[in-house]
């Protein structure tokens, strides 16, 4: 009984972890090609990464906003959306974040820090939901929808902190600092690892329970995996299209305001630098499950941290990284491909 | 050129589709190919047209043994197929969707004007009007298969096969396709003619032979047959001795349907006033033709279609229209006519199927918490019960056969149980095993003080099953009779024959 449970595991594992090896392998010929000494580009990217307690806390540092981006994408993608708006999302929890950080900052630690939470929830939440609206009342492909609304949150920031929220000294456009109070505690100086972490893995952990054990989590991946056999079913899946990109949008626009919070302490134009997206990739490695999306989004923290330490021991452009990434997902890809390739063969349809 | 197929065989799994088919196309007539659905009549045109490969047998055309890997291997033979779903890219137009793929001398620039004139002179040539210039998602479905036509014409098809091509036809289109062909086989083609109604193969073809099973069922000259005979060989006469039905013993009416209208998804009126009841302990068999309005019938029963006028009604209560989850609260259940589709989540385990369904998963969580202990015991339970053999309660279905899927299905609806079934094609695509197992459980269902409502294309399951048959045909019930009424007679209402 187990066992075929285990096999089941193990084969889940395998096509990633050949992608990764695979990446790697080619990633290196590049560097190879390119004239460079591989083996030690590579073995400078890991000691940069995980050689230092300095090195191991930032890949944590960058892994946090990838993980709950990764989640967010990954929950959609249960029920069969496409949330290309995490971007938009994150931005507009960072938004509503900075935005009221001024007034709740005297409210004290705990209390406030989890008002600026809440309002980041609501409005990630509520940007999601918008696209999930449009689709089910007026069939606007969600693809494109939270593109247009990653847009629109992009634009808002760059008005926000040229008008409105700009730093009272009014010299670059960024909003001031959040205040002491609000800032999420850091650990193990010089890191800069914070609370905001342990955010990050309630958050995979709840999504897992949500997911898996609850009737909502349930109905969720039902219309995911087959929206007619749900519907006939009785399930609502206009209730749910919108409740899981509404989960989605909250928990990006949660990303956004733990990075505020914990990492920039300000809001300025590019705030998401591409999170939204490299989340994508996330959760597609990690195979659309919280603890895949978890240690994708340490792989990927971890390959931009030592991206950095590899440039500076090897010479090679840290901007290679990007290339193993996107090996590794071509090759994910690929495989899922094959794989459906092969169950056709078998089927005969 | 004469197309012969010989002893075509083609399995997939556990289900034999082609089981040794012969036969030959001759040039100038139109052949028609008859049986119900799943009878193999597309599988084996797909064969011919190189979609898939038989696992036995030969294919001659023109007298000499070919071998026919893909589609382009057999349009470069002079076979073409039209296919029931077009293949046409609808942004482009006419022209456009027709010189597609075709290799012309002025390569590297599209001349436009050229190309539409080339078009409209072939178009008609072959007396198949068309504007070569419209966007061809702009025309009526009975234009669009015309262009399909004619691409398979400028590829060079000798030998047209049309899978079920009136299906989406209005009346006067119909009429026009008739015309088209008649032209074809005047002018020396092969046109094979898949479709599964019987009053078209009598107007149109010169020859039909029947499938069933997998196997020809007869070969006959048109004018040499009449519906009713044809019926028969579609629907078979297999007498089982050994199957006994448990006597009838019918309580209150517990569900009734009054005059209903439904429309289909082309709105057309697929359901033309029906009134029927089925009682306490009754299985009701809905015996006709697939495509007479049954889909639509058991999709208004069970929610997933509304109906234009009539009222549904489970013991007293209206329940017209209602939604999905209500119906099922009031106690109806549902097997559907595909399971792959509408039945089953395929990516789920047994575990997961077996509580897909709003009332069961309300009953099975507590606080929104799913009782993961209870499901899984409610699960093996359910396992053990109706037979299903998968290695444990959460393997994926889709690994399962068709008959333990089958099972999943029909465990789940009967789990319920519920006042009224919606069975439609309960052991399609199933093994004979399975199929008794199946057939067992609904009449134990029935004894238990249900009401059935059974939908079938096979005569035999509806035989061995009802306790009243009512024929469907057009939309309408053309005919309630009793249990013991001769087939033929039930073959004559499902034919239409007066």
């Amino acid at each position: 009984m187990m066992g075929g449970a285990l096999r089941q595991r193990t084969a889940a594992l395998a096509v990633p972890t050949a992608a990764i090896g695979g990446a790697f392998l080619v990633g290196g010929a590049i560097i190879q090609l390119a004239g460079y000494d591989a083996f030690k580009a590579l073995g400078a990217l890991m000691v940069g990464a995980f050689g230092s307690v300095y090195g191991l806390g930032e890949t944590v540092v960058r892994s946090c906003p990838l993980l709950l981006t990764g989640l967010a994408v990954s929950f959609a993608f249960r029920c069969g959306i496409w949330n290309i708006g995490a971007e938009g999302q994150f931005l507009m929890g960072a938004l509503m974040a900075a935005w009221v950080a001024p007034t709740v900052s005297g409210w004290g630690g705990v209390f406030g820090t989890a008002s600026v939470m809440a309002v980041s929830l609501v409005a990630g939440g509520t940007w999601g939901a918008l696209a999930a609206g449009l689709k089910v009342w007026r069939n606007v492909q969600e693809v494109i929808s939270t593109i247009m609304l990653n847009f629109i949150a992009i634009q808002l920031i760059g008005f926000a902190v040229h008008g409105p929220l700009m730093e009272t000294a009014a010299q670059f456009p960024q909003t001031d600092p959040v205040a002491q109070t609000l800032r999420l505690t850091r650990g193990l100086a010089p890191t800069r690892i914070h609370t905001g972490i342990l955010v990050g893995l309630l958050t995979a952990g709840l999504l897992y329970v949500l997911l898996f054990r609850t009737a909502f989590g349930y109905r969720i991946r039902a219309v995911g995996l087959n929206p007619d056999a749900a519907h006939a079913a009785g399930i609502d899946v206009s209730r749910s299209t919108i409740a899981a990109m509404g989960v989605s949008g909250a928990i990006a626009g949660l990303a956004g305001a733990v990075e505020l919070t914990g990492v920039t302490f300000r809001l300025y134009e590019d705030f998401a630098g591409g999170y939204g997206y490299t989340a994508i990739a996330v959760a597609l490695l990690g195979r659309l499950h919280p603890g895949g999306v978890l240690l994708t989004a340490l792989l990927f923290g971890a390959l931009e941290t030592g991206a950095s330490a590899m440039q500076r021991a090897a010479g090679v452009s840290a901007v290679l990284v990007y290339v193993i990434q996107a090996l590794i997902l071509l090759f994910v890809v690929t495989a899922a491909v094959f794989e459906r390739f092969r169950a056709q063969r078998a089927g005969g349809r | 050129m004469r197309v012969v197929l010989r002893d075509i065989c083609k399995g997939f799994g556990p289900v034999q589709a082609i089981d040794g088919i012969s036969l030959a196309f001759e040039p100038g007539e139109i052949h028609a190919l008859l049986g119900e659905n799943g009878a193999g009549k597309t599988t084996l045109m797909n064969i011919l047209y190189g979609l898939y490969q038989p696992d036995s047998g030969t294919i001659e055309i023109g007298g000499a043994a070919r071998r026919i890997r893909s589609p382009g291997d057999a349009i470069a033979l002079g076979v073409g197929m039209i296919h029931q779903h077009f293949t046409l890219i609808p942004v482009m137009t006419v022209a456009e969707n027709l010189i597609l793929g075709e290799s012309r001398a002025d390569r590297w620039h599209l001349d436009r004007r050229h190309a539409s004139d080339e078009i409209a002179a072939f178009s008609q040539h072959h007396r198949l009007p068309v504007d070569p210039d419209v966007p061809v998602w702009q025309l009526p479905v009975g234009t669009q298969q015309r262009v399909e036509i004619l691409k398979a014409l400028r590829r060079g098809a000798q030998t047209l096969i049309l899978d079920e091509p009136t299906a989406v036809l209005t009346p006067q289109e119909v009429e026009e396709l008739f015309t088209v062909l008649r032209g074809f086989r005047e002018s020396g083609r092969a046109v094979v003619f898949i479709s599964h109604k019987l009053h078209e193969v009598m107007t149109i073809s010169d020859r039909v032979t029947v499938l069933r099973h997998g196997r020809v069922a007869g070969t006959t000259q048109t004018e040499c047959t009449d519906p009713a005979s044809l019926t028969r060989l579609m629907i078979g006469r297999e007498v089982d001795t050994d199957w006994v039905r448990p006597p009838f013993t019918p309580g209150s009416v517990c569900l009734s349907v009054n005059d209903l209208v439904v429309r289909n998804d082309r709105d057309r009126d697929a359901v033309r006033g029906v009134s029927l009841q089925v009682h306490r302990g009754e299985i009701l068999g809905i015996a006709g033709v697939d495509g007479n309005g049954q889909g639509e019938l058991a999709e208004t029963l069970t929610g997933l279609r509304r109906s234009v006028s009539g009222k549904i009604r489970i013991r007293d209560r209206d329940i017209t229209d209602a939604s999905i989850a209500e119906i099922a609260e009031q106690g109806i259940a549902h097997i559907p006519q595909d399971r792959q589709k509408t039945g089953l989540v395929s990516g789920f385990s047994v575990e997961e199927n077996l509580m897909l369904d709003a009332g069961m998963l309300r009953r099975r969580s507590r606080n929104g918490l799913l009782d993961l202990v209870a499901i899984r015991a409610e699960t093996e339970r359910l396992m053990e019960t109706y037979d299903i053999r998968a290695r444990d309660s959460r393997q994926a279905v889709s690994a399962l056969s068709g008959g333990n899927q089958q099972k999943v299905v029909l465990a789940r609806a009967l789990s319920r149980r519920p006042d009224v079934l919606i069975a439609f094609n309960p052991t399609r695509g199933v093994d004979v095993n399975a199929t008794d197992e199946i057939h067992r459980r609904l009449l134990e269902h029935r004894a238990a003080g249900a009401a059935i409502l059974l939908i079938s294309t096979e005569l035999e399951e509806i035989y061995r099953l009802s306790d009243r048959i009512a024929v469907m045909l057009d939309g309408r019930i053309v005919g309630i009779v009793e249990a013991g009424t001769p087939r033929q007679e039930v073959g004559r209402l499902m034919a239409g024959a007066v």
